[in-house]
């Protein structure tokens, strides 16, 4: 049977100083802040452990598709992402010029999101099943100056788009060998080779901008989440807190970079550690990940609801013959993860599954079942050190007041302060404004908190759709759709599903005199790939007469939503 | 090949073509991973493998998944589990 509470014990949390405070400036001072002011995130996570005594530590072991493996010191990171940045500012990259990743998770793009945050310049990842479409919206967005990407993946997505790039000065190819046979490119080989090995570090403070992550809205496109050099305290304080990381550990990350759990986890949080990173190439395996955990050695794993969920699927024999001695913490982010699965994690691994909340605005984990807490299956847990929650009601025209009766659901508020917090929707005052209330970050995500302080996720405020973890805004699906000189109009819902949580389904009205067949419904969801890429295009497609409006015009979601369920669809109220 | 390999290899790609019409198939290197040629991501890849479980009655459980990487790699394996 499933226990309603996980209990744990002293011996669960060994490296918990008892009673010690928490402040921000002491995990500053921790990490060994200058009062200069001076801090750099790929100093603090490369530069510092490189001119230790740790220097020959593997920094990340990358596990590639074929089978071979390359591990890469502190020591070797710290000059190859010095090359990077010398590379950067001989291109003529400055303080404040965007760039863009969009590979495999291959050393290449490791080094380029460090080194270029070295040189001040500002990183946006992008995911690799990410098509021509939301790579052109963001590059543009960013005014990105250079791009890192392979070969292949310029040429399916990039090229193309070049014209409409004019920002977009540099694409560096990470393997091109050499070759030049692609025009309007560089080889980054060469230019590693020809840069120079000095340090490449430039004088960053704890408020110059150093991440941008873009996230998803009900409406508009997406927004580009601005994060500054001085995140790197909660990515530092989090690891430790949320994830009992510490620096003797092997820790896996299975987040893509592409994603903000991918570089505040995958990559910055273990190096400043001074941990040692696992970053497998290939794509899920439910027997390879298995043999991943046990043959590296991982001491702590942060992975996601969804890969959780199909390991399950695979059943208990898949791990038979498996032993886990050395797995001592394992986590999952992306969305709640459901009292079975926590638990699933007892049998599977002899240790439960810490879910924890947090969102691309937020910079870092915020809300966690840490190592010493009981866990209360299906809860995110209670706030970090560091870290003050609300549960506020928040209705349009009124102002903002907290809810201090237990189990009453609300929407989740932060107080301000926290270092990782966004500074800024690129481009979008506005709406960055809109998010707060006084001291109030407003999330979007609606909780209760229970007695005894742990708090549980009931759903979004809006229509945003959750699909493997990842926000993905209708508008900019039904947007592709409506270029397609096919379609009136298209409307685009989350359509809960046992593995992914959500997965995308557009409803789609076509223009007078079409036939709206199955050819039609195959050409549409060709285009939808083409223009978007897999990530984000729908999984399902189904052709409507109409579809429900507001008196303002506004297509109705949640309707569609409550029509798709076969809820009643006058009361939309648990749609939430 | 044989004339069993060449019909499985034409249902895998009508399987993979009706999930992400968008693919070429002639462009599809058969001895290279088919994921990092054309756009699958996670779900498009288990829907693949739902349907060929659907409409060629072939499971292909977890353990399995290393062996079902490229296309060559799946029909070998479909070949060895259908009625020649």
């Amino acid at each position: 049977m499933r226990p309603l509470l996980i209990r744990k014990s002293p011996a669960d949390s060994p490296s918990l100083a008892p009673g010690s405070a928490f402040s921000w400036p002491q995990v500053g001072h921790d990490l060994g802040l200058s009062a200069n002011g001076h801090l750099n995130i790929a100093a603090l996570a490369v530069d510092r452990h490189a001119h230790s005594a740790r220097a020959d530590r593997t920094a990340f072991r990358f596990l590639g598709a074929d089978g071979n493996t390359r591990s890469v010191s502190y020591r070797e990171l710290a000059e190859l992402t010095d090359r990077f940045g010398n590379a950067l500012t001989s291109l003529g990259v400055v303080r404040g010029d965007c760039i863009f990743v969009l590979c495999d998770r291959v050393c290449a793009l490791y080094v380029a999101v460090l080194g270029a945050l070295k040189v001040g310049a500002v990183v946006s990842p992008l995911f690799q099943s990410f098509g021509p479409e939301p790579i052109r919206n963001r590059i543009a967005q960013a005014a990105g100056k250079v791009l890192v990407t392979s070969s292949s993946l310029y040429q399916r997505r990039v090229a193309s788009l070049r014209a409409e790039l004019p920002s977009l000065e540099h694409v560096l190819l990470i393997d091109d060998s050499g070759a030049g046979g692609i025009a309007d490119t560089l080889d980054l080989a060469t230019l590693l080779r020809d840069a120079p090995n000095t340090p490449a570090l430039v004088a960053t403070a704890a408020e110059d901008p150093a991440l941008l992550h873009f996230t998803s809205g009900t409406t508009g496109l997406p927004k580009g989440a601005l994060h500054v050099h001085g995140a790197v305290l909660t990515h530092y304080a989090s690891a430790r807190s949320a994830l009992d990381l510490r620096p003797d550990d092997v820790f896996w990350c299975t987040a893509d970079p592409g994603w903000v759990t991918g570089t505040s986890y995958g990559i910055i949080a273990p190096l400043v550690l001074g941990a040692t990173s696992i970053v497998d190439e290939a794509d899920f395996d439910p027997l390879r990940w298995i043999h991943i955990l046990e043959s590296e050695r991982v001491n702590v794993w942060y992975t996601a609801p969804t890969a959780i969920r199909l390991l399950m699927k695979a059943g208990p024999e898949l791990f038979a013959g498996h032993r886990f001695p050395d797995l001592r913490f394992i986590a999952s982010v992306g969305e709640a993860l459901n009292p079975e699965a926590v638990c699933w994690g007892l049998e599977a691994f002899g240790r439960p599954i810490h879910d924890n909340w947090w969102q691309s605005e937020t910079g870092g984990i915020m809300i966690a079942n840490t190592a010493a807490l009981d866990i209360k299956p299906g809860s995110m847990g209670r706030p970090l050190p560091g870290v003050v929650a609300h549960v506020v009601r928040h209705l349009e025209g009124e102002p903002v007041t907290l809810i201090e009766t237990p189990d009453t659901v609300g929407e989740l508020a932060l107080e301000t302060g926290w270092p990782s917090m966004f500074r800024g929707y690129l481009g979008q005052p506005a709406r960055y404004r809109d998010c707060f209330a006084g001291k109030l970050y407003l999330t979007g995500d609606l909780v209760r908190r229970d007695a005894d302080g742990y708090y549980w996720f009931v759903g979004r405020s809006d229509d945003v759709i959750k699909s493997s973890g990842h926000l993905i805004g209708a508008f900019e699906v039904e947007s592709a759709l409506m270029e397609h000189p096919a379609v009136a109009e298209a409307g685009v819902i989350g359509k809960p599903d046992v593995l992914a949580g959500e997965v995308i389904k557009a409803f789609v009205v076509v223009k007078h005199d079409i036939a709206a067949d199955e050819d039609l419904r195959l050409e549409l969801l060709a285009h939808a790939r083409r223009r978007l890429g897999a990530a984000v295009a729908p999984k399902e497609i189904a052709f409507v007469p109409a579809l429900p409006h507001t008196r303002s015009g506004k297509i109705m979601r949640r309707l569609l939503k409550a029509k798709e369920l076969g809820l009643p669809e006058g009361d939309c109220s648990t749609l939430a | 090949m044989s004339r069993n390999h060449e019909q499985i290899r034409t249902q895998v790609l009508a399987i993979v073509k009706r999930l992400a019409p968008e693919i070429d198939p002639a462009r599809i290197i058969p001895d290279k991973p088919l994921r990092t040629q054309i756009d699958l991501d996670s779900m498009d890849w288990l829907n693949v493998l739902a349907s060929i479980h659907e409409y060629m009655g072939v499971d292909i459980p977890e353990r399995d998944y290393g062996k079902v990487v490229t296309l060559d790699g799946i029909v070998a394996y479909l070949a060895e589990r259908l009625p020649e």
